[in-house]
């Protein structure tokens, strides 16, 4: 087991300055989508302007880089105590770079920490060993303002007429698109998560967004209620930025959870259009970004 | 295209609807959640004392103000170690946490546009009349882009907020932003909502 300090580094790098392509390539449908003249199209040409830039100046996409989230997969072996210890340099060190805003600020006494490093959840790291030879760690990095938009709700919600099946579920993502406007920068992509705990559910929500924008769901009956879901977001007219148009949501990708027979949480994480994430799997001494 | 310079005069901004693509060139300053809450409690409220440069900061920041532009925006900033700084990355951060204290604000500065993303309510909107102002929408997430319109940064002020939460004094040349609240209680984000609320209604229906 070597030091991955550099390689952390240069995944937060990546995540910071470099959005998926798969991602890009559905803002160049948005923006392609949106009428000429239109003050949605022309946010969305800033915004794949911006993209360029920023992958060609190795500066942050967006300045709002947001709570660093590690998803690690560790083979049997690896410390994940001396894993954690690698991730918080390089999370320290990509600050002092300026690829990532301080952002660590202690709620009770709202002193930034400058180096983005606060309690075991700032960095978030979740670790999970897996069989194999082969470290895989996600990254993502989720702004304020997306987060501020994300919810749960707890079903039957009676506002909605929204019961315990997948109807209901449909009922309230409707909502919650239309409650976040353009406030969590749309066109954004929605993780949602049915079933779980409170926690475990927003957990799940998060993990949903790991999912390519291309990538169907697996379950043929999730994958035809996002489908259905993106159109119907979008028929709400929000629009990019909220200036009205084509786009309200890029994609939506739902992830099904166990649950307590006396709970339906359908916990909803906004991610803005910027989407960052990235993965980078370490084999032996080879490393390879994704 | 509207070209406007800072400071900005009533004239300017009464012929702005929303809509309208404008372009701002001038020196103003930025600030969000930490800021807006001092302000409202130092020195309009009165609910705090002023302690430490308080007060030297109030006057600085009133000249700025008056006539002026605040950016709802925590920048990335390089430099911070010389002094020599530079803005890096500098999108609008989400303008409606700022919705219970932006109205006075403005009343209190004379400030005439609030620039930011997500749009505001309706205090704010009835800000924009009285004073006049206008509230200006950034493109949010264009942080890269964005910061290339920052010519240099003059001053920071309360720095001890932390880099995203202090009142860094900048220069802008051509930054482009769009009215989406005007003087003349017109309100992009309020057109939308309630459209886009017929639309809600008719798929929960079905």
């Amino acid at each position: 087991m070597h030091d991955l300090t550099n390689a952390f580094l240069e995944l937060i790098r990546l995540t910071s300055t470099d959005l998926p392509t798969d991602v890009e390539q559905s803002l160049i449908e948005a923006r392609d989508r949106e009428s000429p003249g239109s003050a949605a199209k022309s946010a969305l040409d800033t915004v794949l302007q911006n993209v360029a830039m920023a992958r060609k100046n190795s500066t942050p996409i967006c300045q709002d880089t947001g709570t660093p989230i590690f998803y690690v997969q560790q083979p049997e072996g690896w410390s994940t105590q001396a894993l954690r210890e690698q991730i918080r340099t390089a999370v320290a060190e990509a600050t002092a770079r300026t690829y990532l805003r301080p952002n660590a600020v202690n709620a009770i006494t709202g002193l930034n920490s400058g180096n983005n490093l606060g309690d075991n959840a700032f960095p978030t790291i979740h670790f999970e060993e897996i069989k194999g030879d082969e470290l895989i760690v996600d990254l993502m990095l989720k702004g304020g303002g997306c987060e501020n938009v994300g919810v749960q709700y707890s079903l039957p919600e009676g506002r909605l007429g929204a019961g315990r099946d997948l109807e209901g579920v449909r009922k309230v993502v409707l909502n919650a698109v239309h409650q976040a406007q353009g406030r969590g920068c749309a066109p954004g992509v929605l993780g949602v998560a049915i079933g779980g705990d409170r926690g475990s559910s927003y957990y799940g929500s998060k993990e949903a967004l790991f999912r390519k924008m291309d990538e169907p769901n697996p379950d043929p009956q999730l994958a035809a209620l996002e489908e259905r879901l993106t159109e119907e977001a979008n028929q709400l007219g929000i629009g990019p930025m909220g200036f009205g148009g084509e786009t309200t949501v890029l994609g939506v990708k739902i992830k099904g959870m166990h649950r307590l027979p006396a709970s339906f949480f359908v916990s909803i994480s906004y991610m803005c259009w910027a989407h960052r994430r990235r993965r980078m799997t370490v084999r032996g001494s080879d490393i390879q970004y994704l | 295209m509207y070209n406007l310079s800072i400071p900005i005069s009533d004239e300017n901004i009464l012929q702005l609807k929303v809509g309208d693509s404008v372009s701002l060139s001038g020196v103003m300053i930025t600030g969000r959640d930490t800021v807006h809450k001092w302000m409202i409690e130092t020195f309009i409220k009165e609910t705090r004392q002023m302690e430490g440069d308080d007060l030297q900061v109030y006057q600085a920041i009133k000249r700025l103000l008056n006539g002026g532009a605040l950016y709802h925006c925590g920048p990335i900033v390089a430099g911070l170690e010389t002094g020599d700084y530079r803005f890096v990355a500098a999108g609008p951060t989400t303008s409606i946490r700022e919705e219970p204290y932006q109205g006075d604000i403005m009343r209190h500065f004379n400030l005439k546009a609030v620039i930011g993303k997500g749009g505001m309510g309706p205090k704010t909107l009835t800000a924009c009349h009285e004073v006049p102002g206008v509230y200006l929408h950034a493109i949010g997430g264009a942080a890269s882009l964005i910061a290339q319109s920052v010519q240099r940064v003059i001053d920071v002020h309360k720095l001890d907020f932390g880099v995203p939460e202090a009142m860094w004094v900048i220069e802008i040349k051509d930054l482009p932003l769009v009215v989406t609240m005007d003087a003349h209680n017109n309100s992009i984000h309020a057109e939308v909502e309630t459209r886009s609320m017929v639309e809600l209604e008719k798929l929960l229906a079905t």
